[in-house]
């Protein structure tokens, strides 16, 4: 029990020390974008949040193959809790890209931004995940049904993504361009700190809260041990 | 023919089955009673897989197609005829002389007038009474039957005795019920459920 | 194989059901014809072909949610979903039979939408039919599958369309795509493409959805 303590730690230590840093770097180090100037530095907080959110969904869809593949119970918690840091993540993705829109372009929200309309629909499906599971009386059947939506999820991320490309020929949005992280030496750098920071977020959020989710399941079953 | 070790089932908060083991061989019969809502008809539907266990486990050696399973609701559709529905399982258990079959067990069970009325003008005894064809429609060699008398008249309950003197010995049984009186003598192990 | 033959006596019965209760298909029938009249009013005089046919989209989606909400009512009255799960045929047969009962309400749908479109607002090309056609296969796929698990929860009717909408815009997406654009072919493949991927999905979880 205390290694995983000293793990959980470990991890939250980890994570704290690389977001700072990965904070400071982007805003204080990375060199000043030629274009858009010190408002591009929320690339560096923006991109590593959404592409850990995919990661939290891809881990989400892993852990629910696992569930239907060996039926134990734990990968429900684990699919779940790794569905709920994919949906906060995820949030955060749409707010620092708004933001993001309204310091580059003046308006809260664009279509044109691909990104930021596949994590819309993104949202909407994974909220439904929890309504899902709010509706479905805890138990194997919850877990089944949980799961098999997590890998619909998975397979929807590219399916929407091709369809929001093929839907700008004819939504016509108002184009705003922005030129892809054509990232020099030291922004790369920045990057991958960041990501890295991210990625460590995600993973001692998860520990802790798949911890706290176990707690109250044990704490649950001595109760009912007890009556 | 069915083993089940520490099994347990809740649903949500409430645990319905506890700690429970069981061994019944083939050829045995064993009756399960208690009270309502002691776990009767959840222990059946573990044992024919309709539900999973949360915690232990069960194994029953047979496949699907060989276990005959009488629910309290009759699984049948309310707007096909008798015949209709028979007919449907008859397709999906792969029975062989279907039609055979299904007009022999409608006629034992006096169905046979009615064969062709919707089932949902069906009263709750003549539904009872096709869900027991329905269950002995494939030649199962383990029946599993959830309160079989229920709802059913003199007359039927001594079709029901017939059925259960039958295949005693011949075939598997499980049978739940909260009167057990009929079902005691031939049983040859008991469960009661708290 | 005995597979199909297992699919073919699920099909006969839903057929036969519908046949009997006659609810589901006049429902979708009446809805999606209403719905148009709707769009005329709700669209402005110089609206595009584009805006045109994009209600028509949704028309045809909220139709076919219409259907899916009740695709499984009948194997919820009597618990018969468990005898069917029961039989040793392959669960993901229900799936298949289902679906196909699905894919020839919307048929009928569209085989009257699609005049009533055609009156109403602007003319069919082939392009919108195939972009249909292929659509209905996508939704029926997914929608049953999606159904059979709103039909496991306490929420069934609010449940549905929760699950159904963000899973189904891309299908929106090609089927808009392919009518308005000068080349289809990219969409009506997307469309395709969908298709393949979700079909397989959903068969494969089938099993999962209706059994523990």
């Amino acid at each position: 029990m205390s290694l995983r303590n000293n793990q959980a730690v470990l991890l939250a230590t980890a994570a704290s020390v690389l977001l700072v840093a990965g904070l400071a770097l982007a805003l204080f180090w990375a060199p000043e974008d030629a274009d858009q100037g010190f408002s591009q530095r929320i690339f560096y907080v923006h991109v590593p949040i959404a592409l850990t959110a995919y990661a939290c969904f891809g881990w989400a869809a892993w852990k629910a193959l696992r569930l239907l593949w060996t039926r134990e119970p734990r990968y429900d918690l684990e699919s779940y809790t790794a569905v709920h840091m994919g949906v906060i993540f995820g949030i955060l993705t749409l707010v620092t890209g708004s933001i993001w829109a309204k310091i580059s372009w003046g308006v809260w929200w664009t279509w044109s931004e691909r990104q930021l309309t596949l994590f819309l629909v993104l949202f909407l499906f994974y909220c439904a995940y929890f309504m899902l599971r709010f509706s479905v009386e805890s138990g194997p059947r919850r877990a089944n049904l949980s799961a098999v939506y997590a890998l619909f999820g998975v397979a929807l991320i590219p399916v929407s993504f091709l369809a929001i490309r093929l839907a700008e020929n004819f939504i016509h949005p108002v184009v705003f361009t922005r030129d892809g992280p054509q990232m020099s030496g030291s922004m790369f750098l920045v990057f991958c700190v960041c990501l890295a920071a991210m990625l460590g977020l995600f993973a001692s959020l998860y520990t802790n809260e798949l911890t706290g989710k176990r707690l109250d399941a044990r704490l649950r079953e001595l109760r009912e041990a007890v009556e | 023919m069915i083993q089940a070790q520490g099994l347990g089932r809740r649903f949500g908060p409430k645990r319905v089955i506890r700690d429970l083991d069981l061994d019944v061989r083939a050829g045995e019969l064993l009756l399960v009673t208690g009270p309502n809502g002691s776990g009767k008809s959840t222990l059946l539907a573990l044992m024919v897989g309709l539900l999973a266990p949360t915690e232990g486990e069960i194994e029953v050696d047979l496949p699907r197609g060989r276990i005959g399973y009488l629910a309290h609701e009759a699984l049948v559709y309310k707007e096909l005829t008798a015949l209709e529905n028979l007919d449907l399982y008859g397709r999906l258990y792969h029975v062989a002389e279907r039609r055979e079959t299904i007009g022999a067990l409608l006629e034992r069970f006096g169905l046979w007038e009615v064969r062709h009325q919707r089932v949902g003008a069906f009263s709750r005894g003549m539904q009872q009474r096709l869900g027991l064809c329905r269950v002995l429609l494939h030649g199962p060699e383990l029946l599993l039957l959830d309160e079989p008398y229920s709802g059913l008249d003199a007359s039927a309950r001594t079709l029901v005795d017939d059925v259960l003197t039958e295949a005693a010995g011949a075939r598997t049984l499980v049978v739940a019920s909260h009167e057990p009186a009929h079902v005691r003598p031939l049983a040859t192990q008991a469960l009661a459920l708290a | 194989m005995t597979y199909f033959a297992d699919v073919a006596a699920l099909a006969r019965k839903d057929i036969l059901l519908e046949l009997r209760s006659r609810d589901t298909l006049p429902a979708m029938l009446l809805f999606v014809v209403s719905a148009l009249v709707v769009f005329h009013f709700s669209l402005p005089s110089d609206a595009s072909v584009t805006a045109s046919t994009g209600l028509l989209w949704i028309a045809l989606l909220f139709t076919a949610l219409l259907g899916l909400g009740r695709a499984f009512t009948a194997e919820r009255e009597q618990r018969v979903l468990d005898g069917l799960v029961l039989a040793p045929c392959d669960r993901s047969a229900i799936w298949l039979a289902k679906s196909l009962g699905v894919l020839v309400f919307l048929g009928v749908a569209e085989a009257v939408a699609l005049p009533a479109y055609a009156l109403f607002f602007g003319p069919v090309g082939w392009e919108l039919v195939a972009a249909v056609l292929l659509a209905d296969l996508g939704l029926a796929a997914v929608g049953t599958l999606l159904a059979a698990m709103a039909a496991a929860s306490r929420a069934r009717e609010l449940l549905l369309p929760l699950l159904f909408l963000p899973l189904v815009i891309p299908v929106v997406v090609g089927g808009v795509g392919a009518t308005v654009v000068d080349d289809p072919g990219r969409y009506l493949g997307f469309l395709a493409l969908y298709d393949l991927i979700f079909a397989i999905l959903s068969w494969a979880s089938f099993e999962y959805v209706v059994a523990e």
